[in-house]
């Protein structure tokens, strides 16, 4: 049973493995809501933001106005986690690219960091913030980032170049949590939630 | 480090859903379908109407037009192999498609069997009229499935049939006491532990679009309100009269499925869609959706 005291936790639901991540969040005792308009943006604490590709996701939300109520609610301190095509999208930096993007997180992204579908790859990774056993991270034409900024928090690297990472209330992964059993990261980022003073929630 | 695992192979799919994936024939079209919002292409020589027009044998298109379209877009690029042509399917491997779709649109090379899918890095998407082919193709290795329908006709009816199809018999052999499903998985032509993996889970292991037939926003919507995850437009877009507008709003309609307002809006003054087929003017053994066993 699920208590209304707990946050509801949006989903950006335009293309790609929103469905996972709902299942995920919600495993982890959170209620979820798809995101599909900015109106919905006043109902949640919390936004995780899928893989998927990018480019598409990047047009819906410039074409249906979400990038500025995206931003202002960031801003505002309302946590957001992006995963694959999330963490591009929260990167103010895209290398060779002028695709819309939310422009959050201070770094600089490479897309299909390590090459086509057949270079995709499953690996095991320390990720000492959610615990000592290592993470079973799924990267699909994952993207890895070329720099960050100083505010910016590394979990974890591949070859020295980070896949996940924190600054503030943003949390990114260039791999795919919400494709295995493991729900660490999203019991983490729960926490972030719950750690926000305003539960992020408008005022 | 793992490559080529079932999860990498189904995980893909899962990235590319409530997403439009659009076949392309040029450089051009792929970077109308990328500024449109498609999740990925498929890399072909003809799209299907053509292939239809022109009759004859129908084969993987040639490896300069695949690179020359994945080099364009950052999107994933989708190529076509025929039924059971391994080489066909060991080529496009090497050339580094995303997913390789083994289709009906393209001549048969083989009257019995698919191509053994596992053994390839790269994943394959099939399609299907119904369940027990949708299960043969997954126990083949297939990581994505689509439906048949009837492709490059702009006619959405088979595709409504096949995914009403898999759907009543999901939910058949889910009702079914346990000592019938042997029988039932016998009478589909399904393999038994697929058939039990679909009833334990309630829906097939792995990401199911829709194709054959979509030409409009609605077309789309309604494929999606079915329970489509996503949907491929083969001829419907560069046989319309405004490729990049309908892709738009193509797109824009499978996100945005379940509401009206947005499918009002977006199906306005797109222009001519590509001419329709009927498909009872189609004899059946010129009838796509009837190849693969």
């Amino acid at each position: 049973m699920v208590g209304m005291s707990e946050p509801c936790i949006g989903v950006l639901a335009l293309q790609g493995a929103f469905r996972e991540h709902r299942r995920a969040l919600e495993r982890c005792g959170a209620r979820t809501v798809e995101v599909r308009r900015a109106d919905q943006l006043n109902q949640i604490a919390g936004l995780v933001i899928p893989g998927g590709e990018s480019t598409t996701i990047g047009k819906l939300l410039a074409d249906w106005n979400l990038l500025e109520p995206l931003r202002e609610r960031s801003r505002g301190g309302m946590p957001v986690y992006g995963s694959c095509a999330g963490l591009i999208l929260l990167c103010t930096d895209i290398e060779n690219s002028d695709q819309p993007r939310l422009g959050l997180l201070d770094a600089t992204v490479r897309r299909n960091a390590f090459g086509r579908q057949r270079d995709s790859f499953e690996a095991d990774l320390p990720l000492p913030e959610v615990g000592t056993e290592p993470f079973h991270a799924v990267f699909i034409r994952a993207p890895v980032l070329l720099r960050t900024g100083p505010d910016v928090r590394v979990l974890a690297d591949v070859d020295g170049r980070p896949v996940a990472v924190r600054q503030g209330t943003l949390l990114a992964t260039s791999f795919h949590p919400e494709l295995t059993e493991d729900l660490r990261l999203h019991d983490y980022f729960l926490d972030m939630v719950r750690e926000t003073p305003t539960r992020g929630q408008p005022s | 480090m793992e490559h080529g695992t079932i999860r990498l192979k189904t995980g893909l799919a899962e990235m590319l859903k409530g997403g439009v994936i659009m076949d392309v024939t040029t450089p051009e079209q792929a970077r109308i379908a990328q500024e449109a919002g498609a999740c990925a292409v498929m890399a072909l020589e003809r799209v299907p109407a053509d292939i239809r027009a022109a009759g004859g044998v129908a084969r993987m298109a040639d490896p300069t037009v695949v690179k020359r379209i994945m080099d364009v877009v950052s999107i994933p690029v989708m190529a076509k192999a025929r039924i059971g042509h391994f080489v066909e399917a060991r080529i496009l491997e090497s050339l580094g498609v995303d997913y390789i779709d083994e289709s009906e649109v393209l001549t048969p090379a083989d009257d019995r069997f698919h191509i053994d899918k596992r053994d390839f890095r790269v994943p394959f998407v099939c399609g299907a009229r119904n369940l027990g082919e949708a299960l043969r193709r997954l126990a083949e290795g297939a990581a994505m499935i689509r439906t048949k329908g009837e492709p490059g006709t702009g006619n959405v009816v088979e595709a409504v049939r096949h995914i009403r199809m898999v759907q009543s018999e999901i939910r058949t052999l889910c009702s079914l006491p346990e000592d019938e499903v042997p029988a039932f998985a016998k009478d589909h032509g399904a393999p038994l532990d697929v058939a039990l993996q679909v009833r334990h889970a309630g829906r097939l292991p792995v990401v199911n679009f829709a194709a054959g037939g979509i030409a409009t926003p609605a077309d789309a919507a309604l494929m999606m309100q079915l329970g489509c995850d996503g949907i491929f437009v083969g001829s419907g877009i560069f046989k319309s009269a405004d490729p990049a507008r309908r892709a738009k709003a193509i797109v824009a309609a499978t996100t945005h499925f379940n509401d009206c307002t947005v499918l009002a809006e977006v199906s306005r003054d797109l222009g001519e869609a590509m001419p329709g087929l009927e498909i009872s003017r189609i004899a059946r053994d010129e009838r796509m959706q009837e190849r693969g066993w």
